[in-house]
């Protein structure tokens, strides 16, 4: 059974995500009606199961890494709703003339290759980078095939000859990308 | 009487009416192309002015050179010629090598500009010219529909000279694909328009009712997704066709050429919108037939297609000059004046309102200098004039006026404009971008972040150009990949074809560097 004082945002917390990451309170509240209604369980937090009860998300390629990716911070395995708008505050639009805190280009890039990065050592290996190529190309290519792909995709990138890309190399691979633009989105209001 | 001539055989004889056409065709062809030539060998010519500019200073001369010898009494630049053969070359090549994915990012902001902007553009600059007409500074009656007509003609964004304009300049890919996608996507308004007030101008004002008007807007509908649709069916038909050409390679470019053609002519036999046609056809197969045809016939397709739109806007511009030098002018200073100024001033306007209306949606907020490029990017060309020639002087009397005023437009936009807007945007300092092939680290992490995008719109239950391109490429890559594909390659070909070209570079450089060691 919900309760549902706990339901509702108060005043303060909602200051203190807009602190945190930026949203207006308008969008956090927009935001909170939609974790409300992926917790299916009205616990105030969200499960790896949750997110893979929407149907489009369970499809994506990459779904798995991307619901990883929000439990990032968390240690155990729920999300509360702080650290799912922390998750989502990468993706803000940048705004000239005002302060952007978690979603800079270098914030943006660093969500990216941490979603590479499993492990978290910091360098992106040959096997992560396979890891995700299988997830994104499918069963259609030979393995031979691929393994090519990751190898020349390493040495692209690596400019210290340690056969795989850290953050650096990873940001400067990605100098001429619009990364502020790809990765971002429309809060609606 | 004449004495009679003893026949004897005849050695050699002139006979020029046999050949008269296609040599005059040759000659046109082979003038253009040399003048084009002697502009890249003066670089200092050709870094003031556009291309453009000088081939209508060209063709004004050899027009006037024609008319002081009154030797050609043709006509070169009639409205068939013009929408038949010159025009679907230049909208193909439009088609086949539009940045796509660029394309249907904009494509909301795109369709603002394209139909309502020019649907403003022709009201206002219509009715303004009306009413400053009941002033009585023209001299003539004005009325309101044979002036609508004419802002339905004048306020068309002309692809071809935006495209030979803005190709030169290299400026930021967005605000390229926002002028352009404008200029192609009109097409579709300006036939309506166009028709719709010709057909009113010959029902007569006073029998008009608004059901006429309702039969317009729907007839907007058919033409522009009419037109769409029969691109996109062809361009699936190449696709399909090109599957089963892998025993007979030399004729691969002929299908390209010849199934988009028929689906320009297809929509222009429906009175539907053959540019919009040509651009879907050219749009949808480029995916397909990339990966059914060999290396060599895509090589020929791209340089063929190079070829036969720079040729034909060459001679687009040149026989604008040409069209210019005849006696039928009838010039109206005010009539003049006031279209340049009415259509800067709507134009500017316009684009002020509706990037304010698209910003309002988009994550890229135009900014004040792209919104002056783009409102400076309106230039009028030769669709414009082309239209014009086809209004019947019998029904419309004030056409010879309206032909002067279209070339007056037309030489303003593209000499003035065009002339100034290179500096303009270095002075403005406008970003400029270039067109690159993607490394290998980019088309990877690229995607990643669509697929990443794509669920992050999911987790927000939140419809947007991701979800919706994330939908298609499943779609096509279940149902309509596996059947038009001769070896369909899993879901993700670009990766593989970016690897592939990049391996092939290699390869080449590697070959030249160590030729001795083969």
């Amino acid at each position: 059974m919900g309760n549902k004082s706990s339901l509702m945002l108060r005043e303060e917390e909602i200051a203190q995500i807009q602190d945190e990451t930026g949203f207006t309170p308008n969008q956090i509240e927009r935001l909170y009606s939609r974790f409300t209604a992926l917790d299916k369980n009205d616990c105030g937090t969200l499960s790896r199961e949750d997110f893979l009860r929407i149907p489009e998300l369970a499809i994506n390629p990459l779904s798995e890494r991307i619901v990883h990716s929000f439990f990032a911070e968390s240690h155990d395995d729920r999300v509360n709703f702080l650290q799912f708008m922390k998750v989502l505050a990468h993706f803000r639009p940048i705004r000239k003339n005002r302060e952007n805190r978690l979603n800079s280009r270098e914030e943006k890039l660093r969500f990216a290759f941490s979603m590479y990065d499993l492990d978290s050592d910091g360098k992106i290996s040959r096997d992560e980078l396979l890891a995700i190529l299988h997830m994104m190309v499918g069963v259609n290519i030979s393995e031979e095939q691929l393994t090519s792909i990751a190898e020349r995709t390493i040495l692209e990138a690596d400019t210290n000859n340690d056969q795989m890309i850290s953050f650096e190399e990873f940001c400067r691979a990605l100098e001429r990308t619009d990364v502020e633009q790809k990765m971002s989105i429309r809060f609606l209001n | 009487a004449k004495p009679k001539k003893e026949r004897t055989f005849v050695i050699a004889a002139v006979e020029f009416h046999r050949v008269e056409t296609p040599f005059l065709i040759g000659v046109w062809i082979f003038f253009a192309s040399i003048a084009k030539i002697g502009f890249h060998m003066a670089p200092r010519l050709s870094k003031m002015f556009p291309e453009s500019c000088l081939l209508i200073f060209v063709g004004v001369l050899i027009g006037a050179i024609l008319l002081s010898t009154h030797s050609v009494h043709v006509q070169p630049l009639t409205p068939d010629t013009f929408f038949l053969y010159m025009l679907p070359p230049i909208i193909l090549d439009a088609g086949y090598f539009m940045p796509n994915r660029l394309f249907f990012d904009h494509l909301g902001t795109i369709l603002l500009f394209a139909v309502v902007g020019t649907v403003f553009n022709t009201l206002t600059i219509g009715t303004s010219l009306w009413a400053c007409g009941q002033t009585g500074m023209f001299g003539c009656p004005t009325p309101l529909l044979d002036m609508l007509l004419f802002g339905a003609l004048i306020s068309a964004v002309d692809p071809v000279a935006v495209l030979a304009v803005f190709e030169e300049i290299h400026v930021d890919e967005v605000l390229y694909i926002v002028v352009f996608g404008e200029s192609l996507l009109n097409d579709a308004v300006t036939v309506v328009l166009y028709h719709m007030f010709e057909a009113y101008t010959e029902m007569g004002a006073s029998r008009l009712m608004y059901t006429d008007f309702l039969a317009g807007f729907a007839s907007f509908l058919v033409v522009a997704v009419g037109g769409t649709c029969i691109g996109v069916v062809w361009g699936f038909g190449t696709g399909l066709v090109t599957r089963f050409t892998n025993e007979v390679r030399v004729i691969e470019p002929i299908f390209i050429f010849v199934m988009a053609y028929l689906a320009y002519l297809n929509a222009e036999m429906f009175h539907m919108s053959g540019i919009l046609a040509i651009t879907f056809c050219g749009i949808t197969m480029k995916n397909y037939v990339e990966a059914n045809i060999s290396h060599k016939s895509h090589t020929t397709i791209k340089y063929t297609m190079k070829m036969l739109s720079s040729s034909s806007e060459t001679i687009i511009f040149m026989f604008l000059g040409v069209a210019t030098v005849n006696n039928n002018h009838d010039w109206n200073t005010w009539f003049v004046l006031l279209t340049i100024v009415f259509c800067s001033v709507y134009r500017i306007i316009g684009v002020y309102i509706f990037s304010a209306v698209a910003n309002k949606f988009r994550l890229h907020k135009l900014n004040t200098v792209e919104k002056f490029v783009m409102s400076y990017g309106g230039l009028r060309g030769a669709v414009a004039f082309a239209l014009v020639l086809l209004i019947d002087p019998e029904v419309v009397h004030l056409q010879p006026m309206f032909v002067t005023t279209t070339i007056a437009v037309i030489y303003f936009t593209v000499f003035i404009q065009g002339i100034t807007i290179k500096p303009l945007v270095k002075i403005l300092n406008v970003k400029t971008g270039e067109k690159r092939k993607p490394t290998m680290n980019e088309r990877i992490h690229e995607r990643f972040m669509d697929h990443l995008m794509a669920g992050v719109e999911d987790i927000l239950g939140k419809h947007g150009n991701h979800h919706i391109r994330d939908k298609f490429k499943r779609f096509d890559n279940r149902f309509i990949r596996p059947f038009l594909l001769r070896n369909y390659q899993g879901a993700e070909p670009k990766i593989l074809e970016t690897y592939s070209k990049l391996a092939m570079k290699d390869a080449i450089e590697y070959m030249q560097r160590n030729a001795s060691t083969i």
